[in-house]
């Protein structure tokens, strides 16, 4: 079999039974994508395969000879952060950070569908929809967080996706904390 | 105050009225810093448990029983040796655990897995080359055996409930007759409240990968919140001495009680790998994590309130029954917050056990109040409302002013100050009648609860080291769970050496370093965080010694070391480097005070009167804890525990088939956790406050005082909108419907 990876190039012999979370994790050492349920159900495991987001728990590697796949890994490095990265840890979008890798690859995949105008149960313009905390909170549902950062993970999405109301960028929160700590 | 040789030691057993946080000037702390781990966390290099690269390794799948009771007869490991990539079935009917270990106990939970007590109770690993072929064969392992008799429903087993040994909280109390105080009083609630078990449900499944090394030690990288304790547990239960036994949990998925003690899939692990003769991996499949780790327990909280017709209340009573295992001592501290939080002469909290077949109880954010302050503070909703006095009223009339039960003062209390402040904020003056405010098809309602969390210091060390190049760096077992231990550590010795936060490192979860309580109970920062700042302390001393001035006269600022006139970049001072271990350990401030946060939550909810759908429209949590010292880490530990009390008030249930104790909805699909949709832009307010009782760094903790009570301003919220008044929990549109107004 052969993936692209990241960009790069992956020939590996595979059982009928790996899924690609699990041949990310345990074959080629990517263990950003995180297991939290194996069964689709949490979100932790989302990756971007051929530009779109799927939870690789729930689909097997046998089934994507030359897809073009994208982990957390590739989104961007520690020294070179992807700007939905960035937002993540300056809206503290996270806490144990064990779904986040899900969550960013989910909110890079989301943020891809609002362009291309892709509807949502919510959307109130089935045209056009907007990237409102609604809009992203129904879309980002399938990502489960326990620490529940969900307030600070809509408002690094709607950061990054210039659509953050006044007083609710990272800096303005962090301006509003630190006066708060102050008084 | 120094202790012996590199050591900073310190029992709390006189306030610290004196704190260097306040003193320094760095400016480091309470800032809501950016975490330090941020970076390796969003871009997938932190490494949690099954992350560390092991050569050689082996995987293996745990087996769970499929009987409520009885016993083991038989495993046919022959059955599933052959097949492909299979390397053995392993078993230890006396040394593999039958539950789970419990917070802090360093002897082993019960072991033994001949007798099974639950279904899903762990028999046996399955080892192989991959995690498919483990998976496979262990699914198909033939298992036999005898039924025995279990108890497996509430109701019917509630007859043989007992008294348990006392716990974190006495079992039975009782002060003056709420019986007579009930009779005489001229406004009495008595009401009964059921909350279902609960399941942590961490992100992360419990992990384990487990090295035996040459010298015949035990390396165990784990998901674990308390290692030090863990290490402990772990030994005991394969027969080593401690020392023999390291857990590494640099970084943990979540754990909310259900990781502070070992878990089934270490021993397993452990014992595997010394079999095979190779390290084994294994991780709890998540329908494991709720089968086989613990839950928190159902309870049934009989309620009563007697009232003065000014709302002095004269009695509580909060009599609990609750589930355990037969045999197992924990038992949920239902009324651990009931204790504390209103005054009132007559008193009476008790809590039975129920034995039942099903997973071990244990703990679970907040155990105690997250459940408890549901009955509490939907009684005393009830309570205002026939009183016809507002619910924030009646909550600072009975505020106590020392602990109503030991006399003793609280540490610090701002209980009133919350409610008056969450009540500006929120805008509860515009709260409506019960069922009046409408929007559209939806109802309308505000809800208040009052939150507290009893505060624990725990006996913790930590080394510190300063380096030449100006560097820091920190040691420590305790862990960082996600409620950014890494990081206000950093902004403690930040604060205290004078050096930026990008100049400290902290090295965290390794039994190697020195031992910390780790995380749980709220207790970590204000723990670990007091050894870290009595390590700086010691550094800090030695740096005024090494610019010859006082060490008042010293001031540690951006890396310079500044006094008498004369400044030097730290690290020029530290001759080859300086290092120091601080200690902290509870003293008698524990008894001369009571210490608790205190907090109060304020809710807004819909409820749709056509499909009796709650939605939670605002929330606001307005908390006091002490100091904050990271105001970005403690909002969001506050978000997190509000978002539980989302779950605790309208989704969570664990459901077991009565007839065998099998867990109905042992899945993330199925126990409904609450999801980004569920949940609106929280607000969180912090009021400034010090606990120069608690310990040197005057902070509290935080991570569950933001779950006490949240439920309860919810359901409180529901019955303003709807009028309709639900006492078991979750409250779920089939509980609503039959009362909702017609169309």
């Amino acid at each position: 079999m052969h993936f692209t990876i990241n960009g790069r190039g992956f020939d590996a012999d595979v059982d009928i039974r790996t899924s690609i979370l699990d041949l990310c994790r345990e074959h080629l050492g990517l263990t950003g994508a995180k297991k939290g349920c194996d069964h689709g159900q949490c979100g932790a495991c989302t990756m971007l395969i051929n530009g779109r987001r799927v939870n690789s728990c729930l689909t097997l590697a046998v089934m994507h000879q030359d897809d073009e796949i994208v982990t957390i890994e590739g989104l961007g490095q520690v020294d070179d952060l992807h700007p939905l990265q960035q937002a993540f840890v300056r809206h503290d979008g996270y806490q144990c950070g064990y779904c986040t890798p899900g969550q960013i690859c989910s909110a890079a995949g989301m943020l891809d569908e609002i362009t291309r105008g892709w509807p949502s149960h919510v959307s109130d313009d089935l045209a056009k929809p907007s990237l409102d905390d609604d809009e992203i909170a129904e879309r980002m549902s399938g990502n489960l967080c326990r620490c529940a950062a969900y307030p600070n993970i809509v408002d690094a999405i709607r950061e990054v996706g210039s659509a953050a109301p006044a007083g609710r960028t990272a800096d303005a929160k962090d301006a509003a904390m630190a006066e708060e700590i102050v008084a | 105050m120094f202790g012996f040789g590199t050591t900073n030691s310190l029992t709390m057993d006189k306030p610290h009225p004196e704190s260097l946080l306040d003193s320094a000037v760095q400016g480091s702390i309470g800032r809501p810093f950016d975490r330090i781990d941020g970076p390796s966390k969003v871009s997938g290099t932190a490494t949690y448990a099954a992350e560390y690269p092991v050569d050689n390794l082996a995987y293996g799948f745990l087996v769970g029983a499929r009987i409520g009771a009885g016993t083991l007869i038989s495993i046919d490991a022959d059955a599933v040796r052959s097949m492909p990539g299979v390397i053995d079935v392993v078993t230890d009917l006396d040394r593999f655990i039958r539950v789970a270990g419990q917070g802090g106990e360093t002897q082993p939970p019960t072991q033994g897995v001949r007798d099974i007590a639950f279904m899903g109770e762990i028999v046996a690993i399955v080892v192989a080359e991959s995690y498919e072929a483990a998976r496979d064969a262990a699914l198909r392992l033939p298992v036999t055996y005898e039924a025995g008799e279990g108890a497996y429903a509430f109701a019917a087993a509630r007859a043989k409930s007992y008294v348990p040994p006392d716990g974190v909280t006495p079992a039975h109390f009782n002060q003056g007759d709420v019986d007579a105080a009930m009779a005489e009083a001229p406004v009495t609630i008595d009401a009964t409240y059921v909350t279902p078990s609960q399941n942590s449900a961490a992100m992360e499944p419990h992990a384990s990968i487990a090295v035996w090394e040459d010298d015949g030690s035990l390396t165990l990288y784990g998901a674990y919140q308390m290692p030090s304790t863990d290490a402990s547990q772990l030994a005991k239960c394969l027969g080593l001495s401690a020392k023999k036994v390291r857990i590494v949990s640099r970084y943990i998925g979540g754990g909310f009680g259900s990781k502070l003690g070992i878990a089934p899939e270490s021993v397993a692990a452990a014992i595997a790998a010394k079999q095979i003769g190779r390290p084994v991996k294994a991780v709890m499949a998540r329908q494991q994590v709720f089968e086989a780790t613990v839950r928190r327990s159902n309870t049934e909280q009989r309620v009563r309130l007697a009232a003065t017709r000014d709302g002095k209340l004269t009695a509580i009573g909060q009599e609990s029954l609750v589930s355990n295992q037969p045999g197992e001592d924990f038992f949920e501290p239902v009324g651990i917050g009931t204790h504390m939080i209103y005054s009132g002469e007559n008193r009476l909290i008790t809590h039975d056990q129920v034995p039942l077949n099903l997973v071990l109880s244990g703990s679970m954010r907040a155990p105690g109040e997250a459940v408890g302050m549901i009955g509490l503070e939907c009684a005393m909703d009830e309570l205002a409302e026939r009183l016809g006095m507002d619910p924030i009223v009646l909550r600072k009339t009975n505020d106590a002013s020392v602990d109503p039960e030991k006399g003793v003062p609280f540490s610090s209390r701002s209980l009133s100050r919350a409610l008056d402040e969450g009540a500006r904020r929120f805008g509860w003056a515009r709260r409506a009648g019960p069922g009046e405010a409408r929007d559209g098809e939806w109802l309308i309602g505000m809800g208040v609860a009052s939150a507290v969390r009893g505060n624990m210091l725990m006996e913790s060390s930590a080394k510190v080291e300063l380096r030449p190049d100006g560097t820091a760096t920190i040691s420590s077992s305790m862990t960082d769970i996600g409620t950014g231990s890494y990081t206000i550590l950093a902004q403690i010795a930040s604060e205290i050496l004078g050096l930026p936060v990008d100049r400290i490192t902290v090295a965290l979860g390794d039994t190697n370093d020195p031992p910390a309580a780790g995380s749980g109970g709220s207790w970590g920062a204000g723990s670990a965080g007091s050894a870290v700042y009595l390590a700086c302390e010691m550094l800090r001393g030695k740096l005024a010694k090494a610019m010859r001035v006082e060490d008042s006269a010293l001031t540690l600022k951006d890396g310079m070391a500044i006094g008498n006139n004369r400044s030097s970049p730290i690290g020029e001072i530290v001759g080859d480097g300086l290092e120091a271990i601080g200690h902290i350990k509870p003293g008698k401030q524990e008894k001369a005070t009571t210490q608790a946060s205190f907090g109060a939550h304020f809710a807004e909810v819909g409820v749709n009167r056509v499909t009796g759908e709650v939605r939670v429209r605002r929330m606001l949590g307005v908390f006091a804890a002490g100091r904050v010292l990271n105001a970005k880490t403690a909002r969001s530990q506050c978000l997190g525990g509000m978002t539980f009390g989302i779950g605790a008030a309208l989704t969570e249930e664990l459901l077991h088939d009565p007839r065998n104790g099998k867990l109905v909805n042992r899945d993330l699909a199925e126990y409904h956790v609450p999801v980004n949709a569920d949940v609106p832009q929280l607000e969180v307010h912090f009021l400034s406050e010090r606990d120069v009782h608690a310990n040197p760094i005057h902070a509290k903790g935080i991570g569950e005082l933001g779950i006490s009570g949240a439920a309860a301003a919810i359901a409180n919220a529901i019955y303003n909108a709807c009028k309709v008044r639900v006492r078991s929990f979750p409250v779920t549109l089939d509980k609503l419907l039959p009362g909702l107004p017609d169309l």
